[in-house]
């Protein structure tokens, strides 16, 4: 399907920026603006064009973490715009952070996971259908720190894998039961979160979200 | 040669204590009669202070007739003054303050002034002083003076009298009274200036109290420093060798996808992968060198400093004697000469430039020279940075940056050797 997406490419360095956007064609996703400055990202998440950005944390002019607040502002006035943020290095806060809004369509991964070209794609294009993609490393720093005493080991497991984009069919293959099972547990996650029903997805960030705040 | 290695301070009869010249020689018959001649001083101080330390003390019981008051109110300030000269020489000799704090008395009435100085430490010292210097301080100045003078005036005695058997004693005892001369006047010297110091310094409370604000000053500015210096690290990490890294994990897995499709597109990707993969070496090469440069702990500084001189554009003489020292004092001065350095070759316009230092036992001494132009700024940030990084280890940084041209930078360390 190429062509099919827009999509805002936003990292200070030219080198990374170069190699994201030649990613992103070669998949079929049209990069539409490819800034290196905060200032020039506020411009550019403005368009209405687009579907997804994919955007570096640390910008200029002060490199701390300009990306993530400018999609953050963003989303406020845009609600459900689909993010990628990308890092060098992932912080659990920035992740509740974006995830915040509780409207999904966020992704956070490490700058590593680009080197895994089909799977940052795929990633991409999660987010850009209203997935939510967290980095396993952000899962795991997480899952190691809290776990949630009233889940079960599997359904923890079931949760990590949702938290890092995957669909039910794909959490089903990884751990070798089928689809039927993993949405057992799933609604089981959902009761023991006290999550209220409502549509799929959202619930399935709002798992996420419960669980980026348990304390 | 337009600089001088070692600072010479002047020769003057109250230079500096500091190292007596070794063996026998004219250097040390200079430095041990300038001694004899200022406990000479000392002695005929010693007995005016006796005086006053007399008159003081006899003035004690009289304290209620109006003569015990008029010479209190007289002598107390003499005894101060001649503290206080007593304070300038050892100050001068052991080159360190010894400083008094008297209580204040302006504008007081005599009475009132007296009745201060009975509650002030200060005079008290003084008091103390007056009778150490008449009785032991005295005898202490004394052996040297009578080791030196005592056989000279019993020989001219003899010839002038013509006594041929008290002319042969003296001859005869002159040696070995010179002998003893020779050995105890510096001894002697350190112990009376060391003595007067421990009685008339007033200020050891004080000079902790400095000395405390000083460290915790240069704590807090070696905290700074070293937080800027990891912001600077995980920076040029950031900036440098890992965005280079996943740049090229990029390409090879874009390379990966397109090997059957494109192979030539391929081939290119792989290529650049693998330039950027020795950028990102590069650069962890040089953060490594930032961090601790590895020919430090394998030479040490002066090889260090050699090495920073050779590609500095312009002509460097490197004249260095030094111990090994401790490996944060040698990364400190390495990266102070290296910043010096490096505002040689951007800013002074110079023919020439030099690194002279040395250690003295107790204390580092480099100095950065050149012969360009002046105008050097202290309070740049680089220089400032530098200070900053010496201060850490009670460091000290001056800048010689005449308007006449040439500029050289001074550090000081103290550190011992390892």
């Amino acid at each position: 399907m190429p062509g099919d997406l827009k999509a805002l490419v936003a990292e200070d360095q030219m080198l990374l920026r170069v190699g994201l956007t030649r990613i992103l064609e070669a998949a079929g996703i049209a990069v539409v603006a490819a800034v290196g400055t905060a200032d020039a990202l506020d411009d550019a998440l403005a368009r209405d064009d687009l579907d997804v950005a994919i955007v570096d944390v640390r910008l200029p002019p002060t490199f701390t973490t300009e990306g993530l607040e400018a999609v953050v502002k963003a989303r406020s006035s845009r609600p459900g715009l689909p993010v990628v943020v990308l890092s060098q290095y992932v912080e659990p806060l920035y992740a509740r952070e974006l995830l915040a809004a509780g409207t999904g369509s966020v992704g956070y991964l490490l700058k590593d996971r680009v080197v895994d070209v089909d799977g940052f794609v795929a990633a991409v294009r999660q987010v850009a259908a209203g997935g939510t993609v967290l980095d396993p490393e952000v899962v795991a720093g997480l899952l190691s720190a809290r776990p949630l005493d009233r889940l079960t080991d599997r359904e923890r497991e079931v949760l990590t894998l949702i938290a890092e984009g995957r669909s039910n069919a794909a959490v089903a293959t990884r751990l070798y039961v089928t689809e039927k099972a993993v949405d057992k547990h799933i609604n089981n996650i959902f009761t023991k979160l006290d999550l209220p029903p409502a549509p799929d997805d959202n619930r399935r960030v709002l798992a996420v979200l419960a669980w980026l705040n348990a304390a | 040669m337009n600089y001088s290695p070692a600072v010479e301070a002047p020769k003057t009869w109250l230079a500096p204590l500091l190292a007596v010249p070794a063996g026998v020689g004219r250097a040390g018959v200079v430095e041990r009669v300038r001694l004899t001649v200022l406990s000479a001083g000392h002695a005929a101080a010693g007995l005016a202070a006796l005086v006053l330390a007399l008159l003081m003390t006899g003035s004690f019981p009289a304290l209620l007739s109006v003569t015990g008051l008029l010479v209190l109110w007289l002598v107390v300030p003499l005894a101060a003054l001649l503290a206080g000269a007593h304070r300038s020489v050892a100050a001068r000799l052991l080159g360190e303050p010894v400083v008094a704090r008297y209580a204040d008395t302006d504008g007081k009435n005599p009475i009132t002034a007296m009745i201060v100085w009975a509650r002030d430490p200060a005079r008290w010292r003084d008091f103390a002083f007056c009778w150490f210097s008449g009785t032991g301080g005295l005898l202490m100045s004394l052996v040297p003076v009578v080791f030196l003078v005592g056989p000279l005036v019993h020989v001219v005695i003899g010839l002038a009298h013509g006594d041929w058997l008290w002319f042969t004693v003296a001859a005869a005892m002159s040696g070995p009274f010179l002998l003893v001369w020779w050995f105890l006047t510096v001894p002697m010297v350190r112990a009376r200036l060391h003595t007067d110091r421990a009685i008339l310094d007033h200020s050891r409370g004080e000079r902790l109290r400095e000395r405390v604000a000083q460290v915790v000053r240069s704590r807090s500015a070696t905290v700074d420093h070293n937080e800027a210096e990891l912001r600077r690290i995980e920076r040029d990490l950031h900036d440098g060798a890992q965005a280079r890294i996943v740049a090229a994990g990029m390409n090879v897995g874009l390379a990966e996808k397109l090997v059957h499709t494109d192979p030539d597109t391929a081939v290119a990707l792989l290529r650049e992968a693998q330039d950027t993969t020795l950028s990102a070496l590069e650069d962890l090469r040089t953060l490594v060198r930032g961090i601790h440069p590895p020919i430090l702990a394998d030479r040490g500084l002066v090889s260090g400093i050699e090495a920073l001189a050779i590609p500095i554009p312009i002509p460097v003489t490197v004249a260095l004697r030094l111990p090994r020292l401790a490996p944060p004092v040698e990364s400190a001065a390495y990266f102070a000469v290296a910043e010096c350095l490096a505002n040689v070759a951007k800013h002074a316009r110079a023919s020439r430039a030099w690194v002279v230092g040395d250690h003295d036992g107790g204390t580092l001494r480099l100095t950065v020279g050149d012969d360009g132009r002046a105008g050097a700024d202290p309070a740049g940030s680089g220089l400032a940075g530098v200070a900053r990084r010496l201060a850490a280890f009670d460091g000290t940084l001056t800048v010689a940056s005449p308007a006449g041209g040439g500029t050289e930078v001074r550090m000081e360390v103290r550190c011992r050797a390892i």
